[in-house]
């Protein structure tokens, strides 16, 4: 973190344009050579409703939200003036300034829409900013945009004085409008930008000490959100069909892969529900083309059925699972971490499948990338696990990333000359063969010469003929659990784990946690560093296999470990200690599960609260003591 | 050279092909109506003229999903009332299979009702058989979906409150464009019935009578029954929507009171599968996607070319 850093939040309704403005004005700030990372808070609704973008910039890495924020642009939500008298809309119209001014920086900068804000009905205003030396510039965006457009171009209004006030120059911002915006509104939304640039310039006292540095990039970035990950990465390995159902916030890499697979000669299908969804990634699968499907939450427990029923007939399958706050319909647009269990061991009998759960945009391509790998090439249901926190924040990642070969091998499919060569059980070819190394027989698909067999969710020998022998029982379980332990040896082997491990290696202390809640930990970590503590981090994406060895070697000499997780029962904690069978007593939780993703300083005030109790935890966050093995 | 040569394959094709070398023992009762879905099937495959190796029957559970077993070709055995999700993506992924699904009367009408509805709907090409003994058998003889109002069971002692489904109406009004009912008491019919379905160029729904002695003996599917196209008394067009709805209203009111009624109730030549339509509108491409795989010449589109509207 530095002292040199813009974290703007831009505050209204839905349906007001707040994300776009805010895409917009991320990348112009990217393309300014910082770094930036934005996080979207928005409630269950189409339009009106308190929602916030907020964009953290700066010329260092930056990996979280951080915490709080320093400048805040409150347009007011327009939905709010209902002109239906009867509507029920309550007292949102100022919500852009009540809702957000607890969390505003000692010293930031507000920007609101004096047309339609009135400060006088937020409680105690005046008081609250002499106390807290903000800096407000009440301007009238709405009339401007007015004049020159349309109301709705007031967020256009709101970046041209943000301009002003931080220093930024407006030709970046320009620029990407123009690339952006079709013709018709372009105009007037430049007349607009720097009308309203002009006038801050001019008028008012910009000297307010929040600034954004200048700086340029090593590399060449692009600002890309987790689901941009997950569908790039998916559609680099050759996956050309999807299925699914809506869902917030899966819908996210829904509508990524939908956009782009019909011209990448793919085929996505948006279908009844989501058990057909799954249904319809295996059949694609068994047909012989790379296919996957997804949910979040409530969806993916549909999904439970089709699921067993890809381990047993050994169908490569990727599904995507986009946690959000449960339990059933929970808090669909807010973040949790409390699927991790249910993705684990969801569905019937012993399960066999592969869980990553990525850390962040970069990791979400990577780690995508080889779930499909594994699913094809060992014949298992793969799933990657993130949150609503991963799926919609955006981070600069560099390009470079994503400069991989693609993938579209199949794995292990037999030729028909294979087929004509093969031993055959009567007469039939032996799908499930138990002789297959690291537990994987090669398949063939259908419409292959010689090649036909029964592919059955029921037991079956090795012709896929359906059989309650115990024998044959015994060694179809072996064969397919083995393959578990195969791709942990591969995991174990590759070059670049994936598990991070931040901070001193020999540190005292260590935070374990997975998922989105990666850059916040390893923010804290510096931090609590740099108060003199002794601290270490790993962020686990692998869930299962669970990579044992480098856990226990990293918890090895630490005094005691705070679980950091988004959820309210430890599932992760336990997840690591049903594992390692071992940690009990150093291994404690710090948990939230309020809506909102951890800020460093919920984890500094967490840690320092466990460890000496030189603090409080933060008021929506638990500790929960070790419970011993 | 295609990695399918099964499906570029054109010979002349024997029945016997269709029974599995080691036939597993069938686990149906003796007298099973089940047989005669089977046996139908597998002469109409060779008046089709596909093979074993370009066919893919997709199958649910019970009594009827262990049709899979019993017959010699590719074949899905599923979960209960999801065989049509797992063939339709099958047909997308290789339009050039012979995909049949199949199921009986609680998995294709009630478990597995929404994909039945939504399957139609969009027209896949295919055949729907779902075998319809007004019972579910493999659970010991339950009530279900096509089971009389009236119909006394463990698990509805005081006889079932519910009307039956009417699966020849309800698969034209989601839009099925071929739509027949057959039955295993009539062997002939039903591979006639079976063979057009198979070459309908989309969704064809046959409703397969069958008879279950054991757990169903008051169904009404032993008795003879009559073919609407060879009687003069049900001249309707089978090409009229209305004048079809009104022919399957009579058999699926009449089917109750002992009188069955079978044949071809709906056919739409005109309307184009799903996939001609997903074709014409850019969504689909033109050659199997599942051949993609194993064409050496073809160029994998990365992600790295989207990236400029990141930047």
């Amino acid at each position: 973190m530095t002292d040199d850093e813009l974290i703007w939040r831009i505050a209204g309704g839905s349906g007001d344009g707040i994300d776009s403005t805010s895409q917009n004005f991320a990348k112009a700030l990217m393309r300014s050579g910082l770094d930036v990372f934005t996080h979207r808070h928005y409630p269950s609704r189409i339009r009106g409703g308190h929602t916030y973008v907020e964009i953290r910039a700066s010329d260092e890495e930056v990996k979280s939200r951080g915490d709080n924020y320093n400048f805040l642009l409150a347009l007011g939500d327009s939905f709010a003036r209902n002109p239906q008298e009867e509507a029920y809309y309550g007292d949102e119209e100022i919500k852009p300034l009540t809702e957000n001014l607890d969390e505003l920086r000692e010293g930031g900068v507000i920007i609101y829409d004096s047309g339609l804000l009135d400060t006088d009905d937020v409680p105690n205003f005046d008081q609250r900013v002499e106390e807290n030396d903000w800096h407000v510039f009440d301007l009238d965006l709405r009339g401007l945009a007015k004049e020159y457009g349309r109301e709705i171009m007031r967020n256009t209004a709101g970046i041209g004085a943000t301009c002003a006030i931080i220093g930024l120059e407006l030709d970046v911002v320009e620029e990407l409008m123009t690339d952006a915006m079709p013709e018709k509104i372009l105009e007037p939304n430049l007349e607009i930008l720097r009308e309203s640039y002009e006038d801050v310039k001019e008028n008012y006292d910009t000297d307010v000490g929040v600034t954004v540095p200048e700086s340029e990039h090593e590399e060449e970035p692009v600002l890309i959100s987790g689901s941009h990950g997950i569908a790039y990465g998916a559609m680099d390995e050759g996956c050309r069909f999807i299925a699914g159902y809506p869902m917030t916030p899966w819908t996210d890499v829904f509508t990524i892969m939908t956009q782009h697979l019909p011209d990448l000669g793919g085929i996505s299908e948006q279908v009844e529900d989501e058990i057909a969804a799954a249904a319809l990634a295996i059949g694609a699968s068994h047909a012989g083309a790379k296919a996957m499907s997804g949910s979040s939450g409530g969806g993916f427990a549909l999904m439970s059925e089709p699921l067993g029923l890809a381990e047993i007939t050994e169908t490569p399958l990727v599904l995507v699972e986009s946690m959000r706050a449960g339990p059933s319909t929970g808090m669909p647009t807010k973040p949790e971490q409390g699927d991790l269990e249910h993705v684990l061991y969801t569905s019937q009998g012993d399960s066999n499948r592969v869980v990553f759960a990525p850390g962040d945009a970069r990791e979400s391509y990577i780690q995508t990338r080889k779930a499909f790998e594994l699913a094809y090439n060992y014949q298992i249901p793969t799933i990657v696990l993130y949150d609503q926190k991963l799926s919609g924040g955006h981070q600069t990642v560099p390009e470079s990333v994503f400069d991989e070969e693609p993938n579209p091998d199949i794995g292990k499919v037999v030729t028909e000359e294979e087929i004509e060569e093969g031993e055959r059980l009567a007469g039939r070819f032996k799908r499930y063969r138990y002789d297959g190394e690291d537990g994987v027989s090669p398949r063939s698909l259908p419409g292959q010469k010689g090649g036909n067999y029964l592919a059955s969710g029921n037991e079956h020998n090795e012709a896929g003929h359906i059989s309650e022998d115990a024998d044959n029982r015994v060694t179809q379980m072996d064969r397919r659990m083995s393959k578990l332990d195969a791709i942990r040896d591969e995991l174990d082997a590759m070059d670049e784990s994936h598990q991070t491990v931040y901070g001193d290696e020999d540190a005292d202390y260590a935070i374990l946690n997975f998922g989105s809640t990666k850059g916040a930990v390893e923010e804290a970590v510096d931090v609590l560093n740099d108060d003199g503590h002794s601290v270490k981090a790993m962020n686990v994406s692998d869930m299962l296999p669970f990579p044992k060895g480098e856990v226990n070697s990293f918890l090895e000499d630490v005094d005691e470990a705070l679980v950091v997780e988004m959820n309210a029962t430890a599932q992760f904690r336990r997840h690591i200690q049903g594992e390692t069978g071992r940690h009990g007593d150093i291994l404690y939780s710090l948990l939230k599960y309020d809506g909102n993703p951890f800020e460093p300083a919920d984890i500094v005030d967490g840690f320092e609260s466990q460890l000496d109790g030189s603090a409080e935890p933060a008021h929506n966050t638990r500790i929960e003591s070790a419970r011993g093995d | 050279m295609s990695v399918f040569n099964a499906i570029d394959e054109e010979r002349d094709i024997d029945v016997n092909e269709f029974t599995p070398s080691l036939e597993p023992q069938a686990t149906w009762c003796p007298g099973c109506g089940d047989f005669g879905v089977l046996k139908a099937l597998k002469q109409a495959m060779p008046e089709v003229g596909r093979t074993p190796d370009e066919t893919l029957l997709v199958t649910g559970i019970g009594c009827s999903g262990k049709l899979s077993s019993y017959f010699q070709s590719y074949g899905f055995h599923s979960i209960h009332g999801r065989s049509l999700p797992v063939a339709r993506a099958a047909k997308l992924a290789n339009p050039d299979l012979e995909v049949i699904a199949a199921g009986g009367d609680g998995d294709g009408y009630g478990i597995g009702g929404n994909h039945f509805m939504h399957t139609a709907r969009e027209n896949h090409d295919m055949t729907y058989i779902v075998f319809d003994n007004e019972i579910f058998g493999l659970t010991k003889g339950q009530t279900s979906p096509t089971s009389p109002k009236g119909h006394k069971s463990k698990t509805q002692p005081h006889g079932s409150a519910k009307s039956p489904i009417r699966p020849l109406s309800l698969a034209l009004t989601s839009g099925a464009s071929y739509v027949a009912r057959t039955a295993a008491v009539n062997p002939n019919q039903a591979k006639e019935i079976l063979a057009e379905a198979m070459e309908h160029d989309g969704f064809a729904h046959v409703d397969f009578l069958t008879q279950c002695p054991t757990w169903n003996k008051d169904a009404k599917q032993y008795v003879p029954y009559i073919d609407v196209q060879d009687s003069d008394d049900y001249d309707f067009d089978v090409h009229d929507r209305r004048e079809a709805a009104e022919a399957m209203q009579e058999a699926e009111e009449s089917l109750y009171d002992g009188q069955v009624l079978t044949g071809r109730f709906y056919i739409d030549e005109d309307r184009p599968s799903y996939q001609q339509e997903k074709q014409s509108t850019g969504d689909m491409p033109e050659t199997p996607l599942a051949e993609r795989y194993f064409d050496d010449d073809y160029e994998w589109e990365r992600s790295y070319d989207l990236l400029d509207r990141h930047k």
